[in-house]
């Protein structure tokens, strides 16, 4: 393990607000037990829970708030010095931190989403929505690592993204959609395991390649933008 | 502007840093305004009042701002995008931040890695005996005092041993025998050859720890050189008092006789004097006051901030 993804993961999972990512993923598995419990039809109870909270706000969520922990807690407590006053190529700091922040998202969402998955439909659907939501986790931490980087107040620039663009404009004006990493999601899992209670609205192969797209082009906007990282003004 | 000029050693395996008419600008804020200078082995020491520029200087040399104009190089390469350069190059940033969770060893063991030096426990050890904090290197950072934080954040700037070290501030928060050690320090690290700048709003630091000093009033380089001769140049600026007495008249005339009073002005609020010798001049003053016998109610030393004795310097 690189020292660089070392020490991000103590400072991700050190830190109080990793605490935050637990309630979330417990309420999905919890409404989907006692959906079940319950004996309501998967029908009636999937797409709300497994899409609506589980697609589009559990995963982006998580992602938000691990990826911009990696890299932009870093540079708001000015601890990102550290690294930087070193001779290491910019991406093997950008990438490895990108891996960290992939790795916990996809571990905190990918099991829920399989647990719900299994209690609405089977293990096929649970592990469709697992492995699409790792994918949609690739994706969504690109982003926000980039726009740690892009921005001094990322968190409410990835809330404007999930909350706006993905919550409200993209169930209004279906053009968005084509540019929603929740969507791919969704077309993804649906792919891998064909069910009811997924309402696709992209193709496969846009969601593929704008899945891939989105994470190679926002890790190399991130890296290029390491590259001129200039530290805030004169304070005093 | 005041320029001394210092003879430089001989250059050994050592490294230049070159500033050449570098500026930076903030929208229509001017931080640093053309500033030239080369930095070679020894200590020296920038000077200069709050809000003078000297973080945004340093941060140019360092590699973390563009400058707006002008070139910063090291050994001839460029500073900025070019991480190259830490492998010659330590900083030790004024903002006191550190991953407050690791331990002072974990963390310059961390650094050490980071730099892939060849032996990086052997450096980690070195550097933390070097800042003598052996004794605490297995506790957590979060729980040192500021001085302690800032020895760890000076072994990690050190670990991988660089020909040059920038420190901002290095002495704030410390107390004095911490200080003097990193004082001790510094030296040291300047007569083995090293290239070592440090910042620092405070007259009596620079001139324990540097014989050489850029003074920054302003966002220019408003003198450097030699201390010793800044210095005398700070001392010897004229000194202006304010004074009001039970008879102004019969002072001012009795004033404008000594030798140690340049000037003096009268007016409904009382005398402004300019006093060439500030020593002399505050000797003499009740001893003539005494003889005209004249009482002085009031004597304002005016000007005395540090912002105006370097400010002086900038007409000098």
């Amino acid at each position: 393990m690189s020292t660089v993804a070392w020490i991000t993961a103590r400072g991700l999972l050190g830190r109080r607000r990793f605490l935050l990512l637990l309630p979330l993923p417990a309420l999905l598995v919890a409404l989907a037990v006692l959906c079940r419990g319950l004996g309501v039809a998967p029908a009636n109870w999937g797409p709300p829970v497994l899409v609506g909270l589980g697609l589009a706000v559990v995963l982006p969520v998580v992602a938000l708030i691990v990826g911009t922990g990696v890299l932009g807690a870093e540079i708001d407590d000015g601890t990102v010095v550290h690294v930087l006053t070193t001779p290491l190529p910019r991406w093997q700091i950008v990438l490895p931190k990108l891996a960290v922040a992939i790795g916990v998202s996809a571990a905190t969402v990918a099991v829920p989403l399989f647990a719900a998955g299994l209690l609405a439909s089977s293990a096929r659907l649970g592990l469709a929505l697992a492995v699409a939501a790792a994918l949609g986790a690739v994706a969504y931490s690109a982003l926000f690592v980039a726009a740690s980087l892009l921005t001094r107040r990322p968190v409410l620039l990835g809330l404007v993204y999930v909350l706006i663009w993905e919550g409200l404009l993209s169930n209004v004006v279906t053009g968005t959609r084509v540019l929603s990493i929740q969507h791919y999601v969704i077309a993804l899992a649906d792919r891998l395991a064909p069910t009811e209670l997924l309402d696709t609205t992209v193709s496969v192969t846009v969601a593929a390649v704008m899945t891939a797209l989105i994470s190679v082009g926002f890790a190399l906007l991130a890296i290029n933008r390491l590259r001129s990282f200039s530290v805030a003004g004169e304070t005093s | 502007m005041t320029t001394i000029s210092n003879p430089a050693p001989p250059a050994v395996n050592t490294s230049t840093l070159d500033l050449v008419g570098v500026s930076r600008w903030y929208g229509n804020v001017v931080a640093v305004n053309d500033v030239s200078m080369s930095l070679g082995p020894g200590v020296t020491g920038l000077l200069g009042p709050n809000g003078a520029g000297k973080t945004t200087l340093l941060h140019m040399m360092a590699g973390f701002l563009a400058p707006s104009r002008g070139t910063v190089t090291l050994d001839g390469g460029p500073t900025w995008r070019n991480p190259e350069v830490y492998r010659r190059l330590g900083l030790v940033s004024e903002r006191e931040a550190v991953h407050s969770f690791l331990t002072a060893y974990e963390f310059v063991l961390a650094t050490a890695k980071l730099h892939k030096l060849p032996d990086p426990q052997a450096a980690a050890r070195r550097a933390i005996a070097l800042v003598e904090l052996e004794g605490a290197q297995d506790r957590r950072i979060g729980t040192y005092s500021k001085g302690m934080r800032q020895r760890a954040r000076v072994a990690a700037a050190l670990v991988h041993d660089p020909q040059v070290l920038l420190l901002d501030e290095p002495f704030n928060g410390m107390d004095p025998r911490q200080r003097l050690h990193m004082m001790g320090l510094l030296h040291s690290l300047g007569d083995a050859g090293r290239t070592i700048l440090f910042s620092s709003h405070i007259l009596e630091e620079v001139e324990q720890v540097s014989g050489t000093v850029q003074v920054m009033v302003a966002g220019r380089l408003a003198a450097s050189g030699d201390f010793r001769t800044i210095r005398r140049l700070m001392t010897n600026r004229p000194h202006v008092f304010a004074i009001r007495s039970t008879d102004d008249r019969a002072l001012a005339v009795a004033l404008m006789a000594e030798p140690s009073v340049t000037g003096v002005e009268l007016s409904r609020d009382g005398l402004t004097v300019r006093a060439g010798d500030y020593g002399a001049f505050t000797r003499v003053l009740p001893k003539v006051a005494l003889a005209r016998g004249v009482r002085v109610r009031q004597l304002i030393p005016e000007d005395e901030s540090l912002e105006s004795v370097f400010s002086y310097l900038v007409e000098a």
